[in-house]
């Protein structure tokens, strides 16, 4: 078992002929995902790494039956895209792309939801169910089976994260990256009920970042609703208030979104917190009792 | 992206919001000949920086004839600005905005932000005017009346009528008036991708007008290339120089004021990474993240920049090969050796993607200096034992 994707998940590529979609495209295939086919407006009725190129998202939907979209357009570009999926009936779409404007996705967001689509991202490294099926830029290799979830906000911490994980010889189920913008997709918690429900999944990895209050909103539903240990990390103790550290949402303003006061709060919700992500296998290993 | 004062009153202008007439100059002798256009028989001096605080720094003063705003105007230009804004060092005044004085009855507060708990615009309004919005958030929270719009639906009447009874505007044309004011900011935040409007304060007049009488705002990096006119007003003075360097290299860096200096792709990990040598007892000297693509030439950009700042005594370079491969980066380091001069010891760690190949090929190239550590913790270690060494 795992979340949101598996080997039979059927996934189309928006931005499929450019230059980053092709690279990741292909990446993808060779980690086994079932890529069915691509849009990319005007080079329908080609053919791309041995896949169909559509027109639309709605031409390729009927055509192909896939339910997830992996969006690589420009960023001027996303909230359209998202639209499209949402408006053809697709029911995950994972956006890579970074340097979204943030007015684009408020719109695209409401949209999607309106229309029952879920999103991922943007400005992610997508999600992994390991060793099935790998919907994003993150190196495959890395993330072996097993029974821990990961959510991250940021890219290479999922790496770090899993790596370490695996180093400590178990493994991942479902591997996420919630991306680190001022507005995203899915986030902790809509994902984390969905690990707890996730009868292979025994443990969770959560690694969070300064910046707004999800990983609040998380220690609260944590507490609620999660009975599986949950491992977390929060970057950025050591950031200046009132600077963007790299992703557009990491940023402390004024007194609201420290690290301190969100790792305070996942404690308080029986989270076992790590100060360094140096610690995430160890801690991993102790939690699951190895 | 933010702008000054002088050119969010231009973008209010545009779209009809009210402000007092004024202009801007960069000169003395500019500012008595601005002060006499505008005719008096008051004006405000006031220093354009991209902080807060000006006024109780120092930097905005009232002038009550041409000789005082001769004097005011001398005083304040080229004076090192420090507010609860900007750091201890504060900011060289370069521009003054010369203001007709306005016959103020009350200071409001009007601003719009993006709410991320709602992802979508709020409007934020209170009659403590000319405070400090987060002291008024702290000990009065039931003076803020809190608005949100949904961009779907854009500005409505019930909005304007929420804000207006909210402020305590019980008469008619006064009413109407703000409504239509704070319709005219939302229009111009949601047109030109604003991050954020912010007036403090927002004054009613004796005779019952409303006028921005500060003005600052934010934009959207993302979203700077739809709008040229305003990527126009970026004024690069205001910036740091290094992270403003080093964005053209498609770096992310902010300096900060310890002695390791960090280079690391993939903005969670820079930060986990100052934070894992702040837990192991040493001090990062800086933000760096490379980006997805780290490569020689952004990998010496980042030496330059890092060795930049004196107080640098080691180098922690932390790079999780995800689609780039690990031995890769290993030559870009190697190379970027060779273009910048490294006086200090760097400690690299590389996993990922061909990450023993990475090992080995740093281990051949025998560079004086260079200390490879195994993992996260391992490299930490090795660079703070080196900062203290050094």
């Amino acid at each position: 078992m795992s979340i949101l994707v598996n080997k039979d998940t059927k996934v189309i590529v928006q931005g499929f002929t450019g230059k980053e979609g092709t690279f990741h495209a292909e990446q993808c295939l060779a980690y086994g995902t079932k890529i069915v086919g691509g849009v990319t407006p005007n080079k329908g009725g080609q053919e791309h790494l041995g896949k169909p190129v559509f027109n639309t998202v709605a031409e390729a939907v009927k055509t192909t039956g896939a339910t997830v979209s992996m969006i690589f357009v420009p960023p001027a570009f996303v909230g359209d895209a998202v639209m499209e999926a949402a408006e053809a009936g697709i029911e995950l779409a994972v956006i890579i792309t970074e340097g979204a404007p943030v007015k684009d996705m408020q719109m695209a967001k409401a949209y999607a939801t309106k229309h029952g689509m879920k999103t991922l991202g943007p400005n992610c490294p997508g999600i992994i169910t390991a060793e099935e099926c790998k919907i994003g830029i993150m190196p495959g290799s890395i993330f072996k089976k097993g029974n821990v979830g990961l959510i991250s906000k940021s890219g290479t911490l999922t790496y770090e994260g899993a790596n370490q994980v695996c180093n400590e010889g178990f493994g991942i189920t479902t591997a996420i990256g919630i991306g680190g913008d001022p507005i995203i997709g899915l986030s902790y918690n809509q994902i984390l009920p969905m690990f707890e429900a996730d009868p292979d999944t025994h443990a969770i990895v959560m690694i969070g970042e300064i910046g707004g209050d999800l990983e609040i909103q998380a220690a609260k539903l944590i507490k609620e609703q999660i009975t599986k240990p949950v491992v977390a990390f929060i970057a950025g103790q050591t950031a200046p208030k009132g600077k963007t550290m790299g992703h557009a949402g990491a940023i402390v303003s004024g007194s609201a979104g420290t690290a301190k006061e969100k790792m305070e709060a996942l404690e308080a919700a029986g989270v076992k917190v790590v100060v360094s992500p140096a610690e995430i296998g160890k801690a991993i290993a102790e939690v699951l009792g190895k | 992206m933010n702008i000054h004062e002088y050119q969010a009153k231009q973008v209010f202008a545009k779209y009809g919001v009210p402000i007092p007439k004024g202009i801007m100059v960069e000169s003395v002798d500019a500012a008595v000949e601005a002060a006499k256009e505008l005719g008096g028989p008051i004006w405000v001096v006031k220093a354009q920086i991209h902080a807060g605080g000006r006024g109780l720094g120092g930097g905005v003063k009232l002038a009550k004839t041409l000789d005082e705003v001769r004097e005011l105007a001398d005083e304040i230009l080229g004076m090192t600005l420090v507010t609860h804004q900007t750091t201890a060092e504060g900011k060289l005044v370069q521009k003054l905005y010369i203001e007709d004085g306005a016959d103020i009855k009350d200071e409001l507060y009007l601003s719009v932000v993006l709410d991320r708990k709602l992802e979508m615009p709020l409007i934020m309004a209170s009659t403590e005017g000319g405070m400090n919005i987060e002291d008024v958030a702290e000990k009065t929270p039931e003076k803020i009346i809190t608005v949100p719009v949904d961009p779907a639906i854009g500005f409505q009447g019930f909005h304007g009528r929420e804000l207006a009874f909210g402020l305590g505007i019980t008469d008619k044309a006064e009413q109407k008036k703000i409504i239509s004011f704070a319709q005219k900011l939302f229009k111009l935040y949601m047109e030109n991708d604003a991050e954020m409007i912010e007036i403090n304060p927002l004054v009613k007049t004796g005779s019952g007008d409303f006028l921005a009488l500060d003005g600052k705002m934010g934009f959207d990096n993302s979203a700077l290339g739809r709008h040229p006119d305003i990527a126009a007003m970026r004024d690069l003075s205001e910036e740091d120089a290094d992270e403003v360097e080093a964005a053209k290299y498609g770096l992310s860096y902010v300096a900060l004021d310890g002695e390791i200096g960090c280079m690391v792709n993939g903005a969670g990990l820079a930060m986990g990474t100052m934070d894992t040598i702040n837990y192991m007892g040493g001090t990062p000297a800086n933000f760096l993240d490379v980006g997805g693509s780290a490569n020689a030439e952004t990998v010496a950009k980042g030496f330059e920049i890092i060795l930049k700042n004196p107080k640098v005594k080691a180098i922690f370079v932390n790079i999780f090969g995800g689609i780039v491969r690990c031995d890769r980066i290993a030559n870009g380091i190697i190379e970027a050796t060779k273009i910048t001069d490294v006086n200090v010891p760097v400690i690299v760690r590389l996993d990922g993607t061909n990450a023993p190949e990475a090992a080995q090929i740093l281990k051949n190239a025998n560079i004086a200096n260079l200390i490879v550590g195994d993992d996260l913790g391992d490299g930490a270690a090795k660079a703070v034992a080196a900062a203290k060494q050094a």
